[in-house]
């Protein structure tokens, strides 16, 4: 079992403090949601997480599995296991799909066995193939530039198909039900559903209860002002579409 | 009044012009009046419009000799154009030491003519004739001048009316060679109803320690309702200094599609151009460059629209590290008679390095009041996001700037006629990138 703890963390995001001491622990087959309104610093965490260098850690810390995430880069948190969804895909034209999957794929694999000399076409194509039907996608979705003029519910199937394909420890889903229609919704949580299995933990970032719907989290923490100010199970979710977070800043008097 | 000589031109003189006896009149009657032309032309400086952002002072041009003849064959190494590409296909190569020329039989029954200029010359003067000197004039500029008048080689490229060329020609100059000019004349006419794919290389022997020139003129005529796809790879060596002067002449409904490729050289400069002649003639340009080091590559194009109902489209895109330079200058011209045409260009750059710039100068001459013209230029640094975005799947840092650059290119490697070709100058480009 793997584990992600985030230590005290306070992250600047151009001089402006974000996060101002956040604490969380989850573990492989653990759904943890994350909600709070715009603006408190949910997205932050994600990024500070994932190491944007736009966004500055300036005290506390982050481990997986004892391992410090803080003084690596990008793609060796990719590579120990961390996975970002993001909320708004960033496109790459000229790159297809499929191109940018392999290259993922062979970088994952050679971090586990430095000789290896990467997928073969016809494994990465089964693969892909696979994983594609999952979240319901046509076949020439491959060959498209990845996130070029692709639609909303395009986009974040393509950040599922991802994480179906890197096989990540621990996703962080980051507004992922955002712009999506509820048929879409539904696929994307099929898929997120199939796939995180008993070795994945998970962070669902959300605005609305409605995802929540769909995945069942373990427990759910409600982030004010860069903070995680209540946590509970699944009910406190409920409880928030029902109540809004008022009581909870008139509680923590934020 | 004898014209003051400036310090560093050539040191060519009229005896060095081959046209002994053995040169087919029209070729002596070219060199004579490109001699003169030579003459009279002024050596570039950078107060001329065209050549104001690039510099010939670093080159000392009285060293650079002509071939002597003597020349041995060398091996072709590095080539784009590989043994698999060119299995079975007709295929010239042009060297200092000499022209091969190899035409498939198929070729030769469909009646298309792929010679060595001087033979054609001598051959069909009443085809060459149509072209030689008259689409790239002498007098365009003084490169292009010294080109027609010391030509060492030339090729030309005749497809008969309505003939449709089941295979690719190609074709690669292996030159120049350390401390000579080598200057090369390509000629390509395409009758009426005529298609043809065309395909050619330049690079020049590796490891050279003294600077070489080279100069290049290529006329072309696509002939009504004729359709030609030609394109060019560079991969020079970086002692190289390159000039061409390029231009192609498109009749009523011609097609011409044209991409360019250029790794290479120290410096270029170029001068590229499509003439629209005809009602309903179209040209699609598309370029590629990469450069690094102090490399310095400069293209002047002009698309002029001077008949009704024509297209131009005409897309370049560089890439730039190290301390490298580029720079574009775009015109699209409208004659005052061309109403209804419709007009493209664009120029994009991707900066690696803080070392590097780019200059693009997109224009537009219109002279009449019914057209649609278009024109876009960027300069951009690789973007921030994008890198973050793939150095959050694991990618490497340098792998994402790969993925990016080649992304970045695609569409322009996509375009050449043979995908091949684009993966070897993507593989050339990745080499260097990685080497670093």
């Amino acid at each position: 079992m793997s584990e992600l703890v985030i230590n005290n963390l306070h992250v600047n995001v151009e001089e402006t403090e974000i996060l101002k001491g956040v604490n969380l622990t989850i573990k492989t087959n653990e759904v943890h949601a994350v909600m709070g309104p715009n603006g408190t610093g949910k997205s932050t965490l994600a990024y500070a997480l994932m190491g944007h260098p736009k966004y500055k850690v300036t005290k506390g810390d982050a481990t997986l599995d004892g391992k410090d995430l803080l003084e690596l880069d990008p793609n060796e948190r990719s590579k120990l296991g961390l996975f970002l969804a993001f909320q708004y895909p960033i496109a790459i034209p000229g790159v297809s799909v499929a191109n940018f999957l392999r290259t993922a794929i062979n970088a994952h694999r050679k971090a586990q066995d430095p000789e290896d000399k990467g997928i073969s076409i016809p494994d990465f194509r089964k693969k892909l193939k696979e994983k594609m039907a999952l979240l319901d996608m046509d076949e020439s979705f491959a060959g498209r530039y990845l996130n070029d003029g692709f639609s909303g519910g395009e986009k974040k199937r393509v950040e599922i198909l991802q994480m179906a394909t890197l096989e990540p420890k621990f996703s962080i889903l980051d507004e992922t039900d955002s712009g999506l229609d509820i048929d879409a919704l539904k696929i994307v949580a099929h898929g997120i559903n199939t796939i995180s299995n008993k070795d994945q933990g998970i962070l669902v970032i959300t605005h609305y209860q409605r995802i929540l719907n769909y995945i069942t989290p373990d427990f759910v923490h409600v982030m004010l002002n860069g903070r995680i100010v209540e946590s509970g199970g699944p009910e406190l979710a409920l409880h928030l579409e029902e109540e809004g977070y008022e009581w909870l800043r008139e509680k923590h008097a934020v | 009044m004898a014209r003051k000589q400036p310090e560093k031109e050539f040191n060519f003189s009229r005896d060095m012009i081959p046209d002994s006896d053995k040169v087919p009149a029209l070729l002596r009657e070219l060199r004579s009046d490109a001699w003169q032309a030579y003459q009279e032309l002024p050596f570039p400086t950078m107060k001329d419009e065209a050549w104001r952002r690039t510099s010939l002072s670093g080159f000392d041009f009285r060293k650079i000799q002509l071939p002597n003849g003597k020349e041995v064959p060398e091996k072709i190494t590095g080539s784009i154009l590989t043994d698999g590409i060119l299995a079975k296909k007709s295929i010239a190569l042009l060297s200092p030491a000499g022209v091969k020329i190899n035409q498939t039989a198929q070729s030769i029954k469909q009646g298309v003519i792929f010679s060595n200029l001087t033979e054609a010359a001598k051959k069909h003067p009443d085809l060459v004739k149509k072209v030689l000197g008259k689409v790239v004039s002498p007098r365009d500029g003084k490169f292009a001048a010294a080109t027609a008048a010391f030509a060492n080689h030339g090729l030309f490229i005749y497809v008969p009316k309505g003939v449709e060329v089941s295979e690719p020609l190609f074709s690669i100059v292996f030159a120049p060679w350390e401390g000579t000019a080598h200057f090369f004349q390509c000629l390509i006419y395409l009758e009426e109803g005529s298609s043809l794919t065309y395909i050619h290389e330049s690079l020049s022997p590796e490891n050279s320690s003294q600077p070489s020139l080279t100069g290049e003129n290529v006329e072309i005529f696509v002939g009504k309702n004729a359709n030609l796809k030609i394109a060019e790879i560079q991969s020079y060596g970086d002692q190289v200094w390159s000039f061409s002067h390029k231009k192609a002449l498109v009749d009523r409904d011609g097609y011409l599609e044209w991409e360019i490729g250029a790794l290479g050289s120290y410096l270029s400069k170029h001068f590229i151009t499509v003439d629209l002649i005809g009602q309903g003639a179209e040209g699609r340009v598309s370029g590629m460059f990469f450069a690094d080091q102090k490399q310095h590559l400069s293209y002047n194009t002009m698309q002029r629209h001077l008949a009704p109902r024509t297209t131009s489209d005409l897309l370049f895109k560089g890439a730039l590290g190290g301390k490298s330079r580029s720079v574009w200058r775009g015109m699209i011209y409208a004659s005052p008679g061309a109403q209804y045409i419709d007009g493209y260009q664009a120029n994009r750059n991707l900066i690696l390095n803080s070392g590097a710039r780019s200059d693009s100068i997109p224009g537009l001459e219109i002279l009449n009041n019914d057209v649609r013209c278009t024109h876009g230029s960027t300069v951009g640094k690789i973007d921030q996001e994008q890198l973050f975005y793939l150095l959050s799947r694991g990618i490497h840092h340098l792998e994402a700037e790969l993925l990016i650059i080649q992304g970045f290119f695609d569409d322009i490697f996509s375009r050449f006629p043979l995908p091949e070709v684009g993966e070897q100058i993507w593989m050339k480009i990745k080499n260097r990138v990685t080497k670093k």
